[in-house]
């Protein structure tokens, strides 16, 4: 009954990702306070907020690294409050992360290759893939799109940053996402990679709906059609990009305090 | 386990910039002498008398295939286990209790093609079991629990006589005969280790490649991303428990055909803990170091005690000298005589390389 309670609601509903009173406590820390967000499929949002906002908690809640203290959080209509990380996975959920988070022992390709093996059937095949193998080609194609052809074959210990952060985006593009969490994917990059990476994003399908924390209002800016404030795990405002830019109080917190 | 990290980034380190590495391609096709090494096994009962082809050759590749498994769930899957050789016992004692033996009140009798296949499942399911605990821990507490889980066993087969008889153990265990051949006459016996050997080798090697070893290879690395890529981490985990109990489990039949009797001495703590040295010192990132770590060990364990003596030392000490040998080859090596090998094969292609260097007259 409660399947089919799920699915119906899954039907009448319209949100990508829908946050209803999520608080998360470390220890006596609220780390996360009633945070409330819905955020359409397709919406392209930013987070905001100085270091210790809570931002980062607020992506490791949705993909299920944490469990909220309380709160549920639905995907595309079903409720995912309790679901083991791969299982949101599969159903199109997919993030970044802030410091890369790759296989270091394995090459380039092993990397795309496993993003698309995780998302598909047969991740215990015992049976080596061919070279014509359809997730072989996707593997392919993807290492394409993120400029990594030339380097495909190496260790990616041995990859230089930018390539690394472009890797850690082809990681959240394989199979066939639904909805992206973006941490900082800009950190450390050139001006030379930003522009880059403002492309990558704005080439994104339509339907791909995406949350991105970024410190540079340059890229956050350019690549979403709203903003979410936050400020001490609380959503502080939330509003278009040129509203939130020009509100005295979001300036007087943001670029006034702890942030440099 | 970071010490793989370690070393697998010092070897990227190392590779020369502009040439690709082969992640994990390193077999036997690569290396000319790996060949001739390959040729040597083939032909070795026209050289070797019976005391070496079974007592060095032999034990060699049982105990490498046990220490196989080990290397396969920590080289690939960072996972540190100590029961390995417990469920090599196991096997082993599930061969004599289903089989035929010289306590008939304990064997049942069953024929060998039917009693090897039930203590194969039994092992697989005993490892199984034991991985599942084990993956809820992580680095050392891993090790602690295969530790307490080898411990436990060690103690049960002492104490426990209706199954395991106790500390006197399963005596004069039959070993197979068929095709009108006794599978444990010297050479047929040691074609037989070989094949299981070559065939647990040759599976490893292969799936490091394929889908379910690659994802091993990730959860190592890093097993939050896999998650967040799709994987469920632990069943992964466990899935490669079950599959290094069944190579474990293959090298304690072997085990238990080659020495037809098993004692709770087979499956004492020092012996789990041989497993470990073995893999350690061979190295534990590539299958063939189980088989080299083996080598140098059954090396040791047969000659140091003669060299001793020999030396007008108290042969009692040998172990001394497996002691010190581990010791050396784990502070020059943290990837074991694999990674000394890898070393100094970096260093010959540097020398190669470098424009107007001498060396080459």
């Amino acid at each position: 009954m409660d399947r089919v309670a799920d699915r119906l609601s899954a039907l009448g509903s319209t949100a990508a990702l829908e946050l209803r009173g999520v608080t998360r406590m470390f220890g006596a820390l609220a780390a996360l306070t009633d945070i409330t967000i819905t955020v359409r499929p397709g919406e392209r949002r930013a987070v905001l907020g100085s270091n210790g906002a809570g931002k980062t908690t607020l992506f490791n809640c949705v993909t299920g690294d944490f469990l909220p203290t309380s709160g549920t959080i639905r995907f595309f209509g079903e409720d995912i409050t309790a679901f083991p990380p791969h299982e949101r996975i599969r159903r199109g959920l997919r993030r970044t992360y802030q410091i890369s988070a790759l296989f270091l022992g394995l090459s380039v390709r092993d990397n795309v290759y496993l993003a698309c093996r995780g998302v598909s059937r047969a991740r215990f095949s015992m049976l080596r893939p061919r070279a014509n193998d359809a997730l072989m080609q996707a593997t392919e194609r993807l290492i394409e799109a993120v400029h990594l052809t030339s380097v495909r074959e190496r260790f990616v210990s041995e990859l230089a940053h930018g390539q690394q952060r472009q890797l850690e985006i082809a990681l959240a593009l394989a199979g066939a996402p639904r909805f992206i969490l973006f941490d900082e994917p800009a950190a450390g990059l050139s001006p030379t990679e930003r522009r880059e990476l403002v492309e990558i994003l704005t080439a994104l399908p339509a339907h791909i709906g995406y949350i991105i924390i970024e410190h540079d209002m340059d890229v956050a800016l350019r690549v979403v059609e709203s903003v979410t404030m936050m400020h001490n795990g609380r959503i502080f405002k939330e509003g278009a990009p040129h509203e939130i830019e020009s509100d005295p109080e979001v300036q007087e917190l943001y670029l006034g305090g702890g942030h440099e | 386990m970071s010490l793989i990290q370690e070393a697998r980034a010092r070897e990227g380190m190392l590779a020369q910039p502009g040439t690709a590495p082969q992640p994990a391609a390193w077999s036997v096709t690569e290396q000319p002498w790996a060949w001739a090494v390959a040729a040597l096994l083939l032909i070795m009962p026209l050289i070797a008398n019976g005391f070496f082809l079974i007592e060095i050759f032999g034990t060699t590749l049982i105990l490498g295939t046990i220490a196989l498994s080990l290397m396969f769930l920590a080289g690939y899957g960072g996972m540190v286990s100590l029961m390995q050789l417990t469920i090599a016992g196991f096997a082993g004692y599930m061969v004599a209790v289903f089989g035929v033996s010289g306590n008939a009140n304990i064997s049942l009798g069953w024929p060998w093609w039917l009693a090897t296949p039930t203590a194969l499942v039994l092992a697989v399911l005993f490892g199984t079991l034991g991985g599942a605990l084990a993956v809820r821990t992580e680095g050392i507490y891993t090790i602690m629990i295969t530790l307490a889980i080898g411990a436990a066993f060690y103690y049960f087969t002492n104490q426990n006589w209706a199954i395991f008889n106790g500390h006197t153990g399963i005596n004069t265990i039959a070993t197979p005969h068929f095709i009108g051949i006794d599978w444990r006459s010297d050479i047929a016996f040691y074609y037989l280790t070989l094949a299981v050997a070559v065939a647990c080798y040759g599976v490893v090697l292969y799936l490091s490649r394929a889908p379910f070893g690659l994802a091993l290879q990730g959860v190592r690395d890093n097993p939050r991303r896999m998650a967040a890529l799709g994987f469920n981490v632990n069943a992964h985990r466990i899935a490669a428990y079950a599959f290094a109990a069944l190579i474990a489990g293959l090298g304690g039949v072997l085990q238990v055909w080659n020495y037809r009797q098993i004692s709770p001495g087979s499956v004492a703590v020092e012996r789990c803990i041989d497993i470990l040295i073995v893999a350690v010192v061979g190295g534990v990132t590539r299958p063939v170091g189980a088989y080299i770590g083996a080598f140098i060990f059954v090396m040791l364990r047969t000659f140091a005690l003669d060299f001793l003596v020999k030396v007008g030392l108290d042969g009692n000490r040998f172990r001394l000298l497996i002691g010190l040998g581990f010791l050396a080859i784990v502070f020059w090596s943290s990837d074991g005589v694999i990674g000394l090998y890898e070393r100094w094969r970096k260093r010959g292609q540097h020398r190669d390389t470098r424009p107007g260097g001498h060396g080459h007259g």
